[in-house]
């Protein structure tokens, strides 16, 4: 620190000179009160913009997908995002398990996309993982969505197939709660 | 301010009175009373129209936000309300949309005249530094104002821009809801939007202060380049007022008929028609386009097939503004005497144009119809995707490689050694009747 300055230009200053005063010892100790000072002034602005508690105490949804028919998507909101609950065939079904894992972009089967036992209904968020945009149903290269943004195109599962897009759909947090309904967060 | 010595002189008793305490009547008369190379032409007269630009919007938008209601539930009505019940509220409104699209036309001349002439070399580094600051603030403040409508291309900008913050890895998820203050888009969004909407444009005051200050301080740059010796001061500048003011304001009335041009006649033509439906979270539009002076940086921002490179592709963009002082290696200012890098320049405005052109269109459409094509890696050669690639590689290669390059081996024509000399004939032809008449009054 500054100890060896001080004590060149001020030789006269009290202690031998290389070592820390106890003006330097006030320097530094005030400096780092002042920068304490400023993070923990600063901090509570920041967290204002953090969600407050009443927009996370909208966490849950419930839904029962036995609404959803075979081959078609029913789109819920959770959380202000769209949720596409879809009921998938069992050719399309078929197909996403048939696929090689090696071909995909972002690397996952589609077991462990789906609940045991619920394995057609498919339930991820409806946000293109590119820039947000909402993809197009029954569209695309991959029998999935596709996104006419910016041209990305996901498989039955949800999963990149091709586009900008880097990763597959995302699978909200959720469980089935009693027979066909599900709990969402 | 100023570096020039002040000349003004208090005459009445309030005057000095006042000028020993805060001398803000001085401030103004320097300021009126600066020197100017007297070779200013047009281009260089988009700086006084800026000025006026930031006015407007900061008039128009605090009256706006007397009517507004930061609500997603009252906003997209509120704003209907302005154009439709508030007295003269369609006025404001429109001026405020349209001022905006009128003030990036501004400033991108304002740019690419300092970028012909070399306004941003020694030693004028810093004017061009905060000028890029205050870009940059600008376009912040453009999409924060932009949302603000939330209508279906305000929420979906506003889905896509914000996004691009969760493409940072590790951090960006959780900036990401900070940023939104929930997690999605949503009324926390347009609370904050507005907030730091209102606040921007006097962030932006501030730099164009600074801007102004290092600009007295380093001297104005001219057409042809060159610093002006001390001893000629007296021949090659004349005062700011009342040569540039009547100048200005000219150019100035001729600006506002083309304003008043797109507000009276043709409001809604630089907008987007889908921003007249409200904001649907469930229902993206079929083609998400930000407002037409963002086309560029969205169209590099396309360029590029991966998500966390295109953002950094188009942050670069604007980014690489910053360090140009120090990638131009060419000795000689002003392009007219740079035959080589004129054409380079040029082609570079073209560019610019064609980026533009290019963010507006869907990225997989053909650019010339029934051309036959192939697939070049993972798109059509004959695609606006490739024509992006091409001209993106061009705006990034204008800056890192012919910039640099170019200043090196290119023979420039002969600098004259004075700004009077290109349109006179020899140095000292000063002596003529003109000149002479403007010296003495001055």
């Amino acid at each position: 620190m500054a100890e060896s300055v001080v004590n060149a230009e001020h030789p006269e200053g009290g202690a031998p000179e290389g070592e820390a005063t106890r003006r330097d010892f006030i320097h530094i100790a005030a400096g780092a009160a002042a920068v304490g000072a400023g993070v923990m002034v600063a901090w509570p602005l920041i967290n204002s913009m953090n969600p407050a508690a009443d927009t996370l105490a909208l966490s849950t949804t419930e839904f029962d997908t036995s609404k959803v028919a075979e081959g078609m998507q029913v789109v819920i909101t959770w959380q202000g995002k769209p949720v596409f609950v879809r009921n998938r065939t069992a050719a399309e079904l078929q197909k996403v398990l048939a696929d090689p894992m090696s071909s995909l972009k972002d690397p996952q089967s589609d077991q462990d996309r789906t609940k045991p036992g619920h394995e057609p209904m498919l339930v991820v968020l409806g946000n293109c993982t590119h820039l947000g945009c909402i993809p197009t149903f029954g569209a695309g290269d991959y029998g999935g969505w596709f996104c006419p943004c910016h041209g990305s195109h996901y498989d039955a599962s949800g999963r990149i197939r091709k586009g900008p897009a880097p990763k597959n759909l995302v699978v909200p947090e959720y469980a089935f709660t009693a027979g066909s309904t599900i709990k969402i967060g | 301010m100023s570096g020039h010595e002040s000349t003004y002189v208090p005459k009445t008793g309030i005057e000095k009175w006042l000028d020993t305490r805060l001398p803000i009547v001085r401030f103004g008369a320097d300021y009126l009373a600066l020197p100017t190379p007297k070779n200013l032409n047009y281009w260089y007269t988009f700086g006084a129209i800026l000025s006026i630009c930031l006015v407007t919007q900061i008039a128009t938008g605090i009256f706006l936000a007397m009517h507004y209601q930061p609500n997603t539930a009252m906003a997209f009505a509120s704003v209907e309300r302005i154009m439709r019940d508030v007295n003269g509220g369609w006025l404001i409104r429109y001026v405020h949309a349209n001022g905006a699209s009128m003030f990036f036309v501004a400033v991108y001349i304002h740019m690419l005249r300092g970028l012909y002439y070399g306004s941003y070399k020694a030693p004028r580094e810093m004017i061009w530094i905060l000028g890029c600051i205050i870009f940059f603030l600008m376009i912040a403040t453009a999409f924060l104002g932009y949302v603000l409508p939330w209508g279906q291309m305000s929420y979906w900008g506003a889905e896509v821009i914000t996004n691009l913050i969760g493409a940072i890895p590790l951090i960006g998820e959780p900036v990401l809801i900070w940023l939104r203050g929930g997690p999605a888009i949503d009324n926390a969004t347009l609370n904050r939007f507005f907030s730091l909407h209102y606040l921007l444009p006097f962030v932006i005051f501030g730099v164009v202060v600074l801007h102004l200050w290092a600009l007295h301080t380093a001297g104005q740059n001219n057409p042809v380049g060159i610093l002006i010796p001390k001893e000629r001061e007296k021949k090659d500048m004349v005062p700011f007022h009342p040569y540039y003011t009547v100048k200005d304001g000219f150019a100035l009335i001729i600006f506002l008929m083309m304003f008043a041009w797109f507000v009276f006649f043709m409001p809604n033509a630089l907008g987007h028609a889908d921003n007249y439906i409200p904001a649907n979270p469930l229902q993206t539009p079929a083609h998400i386009v930000p407002e037409w002076y963002m086309l560029p940086f969205y169209a590099i921002l396309r360029a590029v097939p991966d998500k966390f490179g295109g953002v950094v592709a188009m942050f670069g963009a604007i980014g690489v503004l910053f360090i140009l002082p120090w990638l131009d290696t060419s000795k000689v200012r002003s392009m007219r005497y740079r035959p080589t890098m004129k054409i380079f320049f040029l082609i570079f405005v073209a560019v610019g144009l064609i980026l533009g052109w290019c963010g507006g269109q869907l990225p997989d459409a053909q650019v010339v119809p029934g051309m036959p094509s192939f697939t070049l890696l993972d798109g059509q050669l004959n695609s606006y995707l490739w024509l992006t690639r091409l001209a993106t590689l061009y705006y990034f290669a204008f800056f890192f490689v012919i910039l640099p390059y170019v200043g090196l081996k290119e023979t420039p024509l002969k600098i004259p050694a004075s700004i009077s000399e290109p349109v006179l004939s020899g140095p000292d032809a000063m002596s003529g009747a003109v000149p002479a008449q403007a010296e003495k009054k001055g």
